[in-house]
């Protein structure tokens, strides 16, 4: 196996574009784990980690430009701020140490249903940049996934970043799990309220991560934005329901799939009433 | 031996102290040689084909395209063992490596050995087997019933242990039934199965390895291999962890079969998916109980089937059987019982020792039968504990009176007026929540309940077994200091058996300076490291040689200061008189001599049990602990945690504080483990989490901080007075988070681990 390290971007898609076979590899923390379960035997990894612009970030317009290679650790500690519901669910990731190894573009090559920063990206309406030898494009989250560990990279391109605005009302990411940390998602759950814009999404609990929406319409449609209030209960049971009906969750080792269906109503019910919270605060606050 | 000398029991670093591991600091450091790093020069890799299938017939095996792959070296199979091809704890009736019927899915059935262990891997994939699948047996309760195809000549039942104490027709008020379940818990060791085996030249073979009871293996391995004993030499690797579940082969004759082969060094070593497959589990159990009381709660009888399910071979199912049924009503004293428990064969993976060993299972239904009959007695759950609790003198179902400390009440009386962790309040910290920092509530559906449960073990080896420890103990002069050197083949496994030998010599000897051999085959046996037992047994071993090298040397001293015997004792490194002080440095009155004593040491005996009835005085030593949980319950979302699990303890003695609290505090989260998280789930005999991703233990965010009290209540019989520590903790632990679960919920929850779907009925 030959082991690749360029050191730019530009070296860096040369090569994939003439070893389509050659797997990306940033943190490694899905990747190594394929290779020491024999589930995979590329006949070249590329290490993008020396790669300097695939470790940066940067804001403008209101928008967040998150190179594919930072860590969920300085997502957390440099953008947390900016980005809460992103950084809630890059918390819940792992341990320590996978923080520190991996990241959104990670994240979002491995694709799987189970990912924790796919529903926050799917409804904060974030964008997936991909680039390679013939030119750069950028892609809604929601076109991104395209099947159980499946996503939209062609052979010869590689995730470059994500775009995604900055936080102005409230964002929401709650994860179930059987135990208090380091757990792969049960299911889970984000919403993202700002002026003009309702997002939400489930993970785990569909073949791939997704946008439910209806009851994003919902919210759009019904939310008094004008007059922000708390929220009747069957205002929030509604939203819980339209949530839980977009699910189509499996039974698996990890949970059933009428548990699943049940927890997202819950979590919905919750997460709205707290990322509503947060909207009418920020609301009051520009007043 | 009956030396009555007053020991030194102000010895600096002596017992009582608490100080630092002799291997504590490599650990740390992650400099610690585990027997997954062992090396030799020119060795080769070993690897394993398991059955893929939960019960079939080898209809062929062919191994052509395996051997003919560069850089392998050998592939056997059943035809190339050359002694015995079965072994077993209890029963020989495990094939080293499958003939013509596989039993569970894992199951070995060829190994390779080749010079990389990637191609040993691939060299395994083309071994080509063929197999006629057979439709798994999997359920303990028909096997009872005599249903479904037998595994094993004479049937699918390993043991059936009776209990029929006092009257067994007797009637009571007040009655409360309940059917409980346990699931198939892991011992989940980090350090997965590991050794080398090194092909010597006479003929024989050393082997290194993690394990839990080198003679043991040594025992089974000439059988499998034909050789004589003392061809099989055995070193212990370095362990990382046990649990009970080194306690059965893994590549212990795998190894030693290919080093003997290729006559060169083999190394084996797991991975965490085979691991799953490699070694023995928790029994998973179904119980009936049904418990009788007067109307003031106090019991009149306890009724109860259990079925434990051993998978396809005996391991220690018979052992765990008795343990259960011996201990099934729990710390309690009870009239009239009636307990049948039966241990059965089954095409689900092996079960055999973990931590608790039988009395896990039965604690989870006794004690949760106890806090129905709290509530059908409208009592409250510790009220009606300390109604029953048991104590010293009482006599218990199998007949047997207890004869030391059994401080049932005093544990839960300390427990009760332990401190309540406070209430919620203000702005929650997410990780103190259920969930964690998963953000799933924010206090939303959260409800608090307390638990409370006690439990039983039995310490050291039961129903007659002769049960031994061999250790040597040399003191001589090195380098201007005495010094002691210690040997046994008593296996550190992690509990820090190491640091408790050295502290044993430092008190009996008064010297500073205590070296520990390595831990091998070239001294008697000191039987396993399981059933709380190696403080016990091998620590009384240790101290008996201690006392004899004690006696010589004051022996010697006389003679060399011409003073009286009786009035010479040692101690600081001095050889003192009663009258007159201290008389000499030990170093000058040790001289050239060296003085080495080798000891067999055993506990009292004891008595099988009569098969018809379970009557006998089968253990040596009872052990008890108590736990009050604190649990919030998320209740819509059905998550949990556990805000305080606390406990008290009697250990007799504490040999070493801080090792003490550190079992408690490890065999508490086990327990936890179990009640809320740890479950090997299968599928017809196929395990469906094979992996720490989905085989799920406590993290730093599932176990709290814990207050314990621990209580030295001196068991005359044993070493010091000491009681052992290792299991009790894991006993009362799950029932009582369970219990906790129960009181927030309002729900019966009558299985464990208790999952969100139970706590929200999806
Ligand atoms: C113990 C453990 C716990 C975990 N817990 C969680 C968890 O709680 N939640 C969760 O979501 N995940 C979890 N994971 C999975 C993993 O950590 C995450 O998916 C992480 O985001 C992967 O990032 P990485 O940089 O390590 O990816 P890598 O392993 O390096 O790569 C993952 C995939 O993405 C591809 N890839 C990486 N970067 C690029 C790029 N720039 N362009 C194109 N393709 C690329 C790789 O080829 C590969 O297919 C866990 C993993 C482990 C080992």
């Amino acid at each position: 196996m030959d082991f690749l390290r360029p050191t730019t971007l530009d070296e860096a898609l040369a090569v994939k574009a003439q070893r389509p076979d050659a797997v990306p590899i940033a943190g490694g923390t899905d990747v190594m784990v394929e290779l020491n379960f024999d589930h995979r035997r590329p006949g070249a990894l590329l290490d993008l980690t020396r790669i300097g612009e695939l470790a940066e970030w940067s804001s403008s317009d209101g928008q967040i430009s998150l190179g594919a290679g930072v860590s969920y650790t300085r997502l957390i500690g440099e953008l947390g701020d900016v980005l809460p519901g992103l950084a809630m669910a890059a918390r819940t990731v792992g341990s320590p140490q996978i923080r520190n190894r991996g990241t959104v573009g990670g994240n979002l090559g491995a694709a799987s249903p189970a990912g924790d920063t796919h529903p926050v990206l799917l409804a904060t309406g974030a964008r997936v940049e991909l680039a390679s030898v013939r030119g750069r494009r950028t892609l809604a989250a929601e076109d991104f996934y395209t099947g159980v560990k499946r996503n939209a990279l062609e052979p010869d391109e590689l995730i470059t970043a994500v775009h995604l605005p900055i936080a102005t009302g409230g964002e929401q990411f709650a994860k179930i799990g059987t135990r208090n940390a380091m757990v792969i998602a049960v299911c889970s759950f984000a919403i993202v309220l700002r002026d003009g814009h309702a997002g939400a999404a489930i993970g785990s609990a569909a073949p791939t991560p997704r946008r439910v929406a209806e009851a994003e319409r919902f919210l759009l449609d019904e939310l008094p934005w004008d007059a922000p209030a708390p929220l009747a209960d069957s205002f929030k049971r509604r939203f819980a329901e339209l949530v839980a009906a977009a699910a189509t969750p499996i039974d698996d080792v990890r949970g059933s799939a009428a548990y699943r269906t049940h927890a997202l109503g819950v979590l919905a019910r919750r997460t709205l009433t707290w990322a509503w919270d947060t909207y009418r605060g920020s609301a009051r606050a520009c007043a | 031996m009956t030396t009555t000398e007053s020991t030194d029991v102000t010895a600096a670093q002596g017992i009582g102290t608490s100080p630092v591991r002799p291997d504590g600091t490599m650990k740390v450091r992650g400099e610690f040689a585990y027997s997954s790093d062992l090396w030799h020069e020119d060795m080769l890799w070993g690897a394993t084909l398991r059955s893929p299938h939960p019960y079939a017939h080898i209809t062929g095996i062919d191994i052509s395209a395996a051997l003919a792959l560069p850089g392998v070296y050998a592939v056997l199979t059943h035809t190339d063992v050359p002694g015995v091809n079965r072994y077993g704890l209890e029963h020989p009736d495990q094939p080293v490596l499958a003939e013509d019927v596989v039993r569970y899915q894992g199951e070995p059935v060829a190994i390779v050995a080749a010079d990389h262990p990637e191609t040993a891997r691939r060299a395994v994939a083309k071994i080509d087997v063929g197999y006629e699948v057979l439709e798994p047996v999997t359920d303990s309760e028909a096997a009872v019933a005599g249903e479904g195809p037998e595994l094993h000549p004479g049937g699918n039942v390993v043991r059936h242990v009776p209990i029929r104490f006092g009257e067994q027709d007797v009637t009571a008020d007040v009655v409360v039934t309940g059917r409980y379940e346990v699931g198939m818990q892991d011992q989940a060791f980090l350090g997965p199965e590991s050794g080398l085996a090194v092909p010597a030249e006479d003929g024989g073979v050393d082997l290194f390895v993690a394990t839990q009871w080198l003679h043991v293996d040594q025992q089974q391995i000439v059988a499998a291999l034909g050789l004589p004993k003392d061809k099989v030499r055995l070193t212990l690797g370095g362990v990382g962890g046990a649990f009970g579940g080194r306690e059965d082969l893994s590549i212990q004759v795998h190894a030693c079969l290919l080093a003997l082969h290729t006559g060169k060094p083999v190394k084996m070593v797991y991975n965490r998916e085979e691991s799953f497959y490699g070694h023995v589990h928790r029994h998973p159990a179904t119980l009936y109980y049904e418990h009788g009381a007067d109307r003031d709660g106090r019991l009149v009888y306890v009724r109860a089937r259990m079925y434990l399910d051993g998978g396809a071979y005996a391991s220690t199912t018979g052992a765990v059987s008795g343990n259960a049924a011996t201990l099934g009503v729990g710390p309690y004293s009870v009239p009239n019982v009636t307990i049948d428990c039966w241990g059965t064969y089954s095409n689900n993976p092996p079960c055999g020792a973990m931590r608790g060993f039988g009395a896990v299972q039965a604690a989870f239904a006794y004690e949760s039968q106890m806090d129905r009959l709290a509530r059908a007695c409208g009592l409250d759950p510790v009220e009606v504990r300390l109604r029953n609790a048991m104590s010293e003198g009482t006599r218990l179902p199998t007949g047997q009176v207890v004869d030391s400390a059994a401080p049932v009440d005093e544990l839960l009386t300390r427990l009760r007026a332990m401190p309540l962790p406070a209430d919620r309040s203000g702005e929650p910290d997410l990780r103190h929540l259920p969930g964690g920092v998963s953000n799933t509530t924010h206090g939303e559906g959260v409800v608090r309940g307390v638990g409370y449960a006690v439990g039983i073990k039995n310490i050291c080896f039961s129903e007659g077994f002769d049960d031994y420890s061999t250790a040597r103990v040399r003191l001589e002069a090195l380098g201007g200091e005495p010094a002691a050197t210690v040997q046994t083949a008593a296996c550190e496994v992690g509990q820090g058996l190491v640091t408790i030998l050295q502290q044993i010599i430092r008190t009996e000897l008064g010297v500073e300076q205590v070296t520990t051999l390595p831990m091998d085959t070239s001294i008697g046996s000191a039987g396993s490291s399981s059933a709380s037992r190696q403080s016990y047994m091998t620590g009384g071993a240790v101290r008996a040689a201690a006392l004899e090298v004690r006696a010589a040397l004051v022996e010697h001293a006389a003679r060399i200061l011409g003073h009286d015997r009786g009035d010479l004792s040692v101690g600081g490194g001095k050889v003192v008189s009663r009258t007159d002080g201290v008389l000499a440095d030990l170093v000058d009155v040790l001289g050239d001599a060296a003085f080495d004593r080798t000891v067999e040491w055993r506990h009292r005996p004891t008595e099988s049990l009569d098969p018809e009835t379970g009557q006998g005085n089968a253990h040596v030593q009872y052990g008890f602990a108590a736990h009050r949980a604190v649990v919030d319950v998320d209740t819509e979302l059905g998550l949990l945690k556990v805000v305080a699990l606390d406990c008290v303890q009697d250990v007799g003695k504490a040999l070493n504080p801080q090792a003490v609290l550190g079992q408690i505090q490890g065999g508490s989260a086990q327990g936890l483990g179990l009640a809320v998280m740890e479950e090997i789930q299968t599928e017809g005999g196929v395990i469906r989490n094979p992996s720490f991703t989905d085989y799920l233990i406590p993290t730093v965010l599932d176990m709290p901080p814990m207050r314990i009290e621990v209580l030295e209540l001196a068991d005359p019989h044993a070493p010091y007075g000491l009681r052992g520590v290792g299991e009790p903790p894991t006993i009362s632990s799950t029932p009582a988070i369970v219990a906790a679960i129960r009181a927030a919920t309002g729900l019966a929850l009558d299985r464990v681990p208790v999952r969100p779907e139970h706590l929200t009925g999806t």
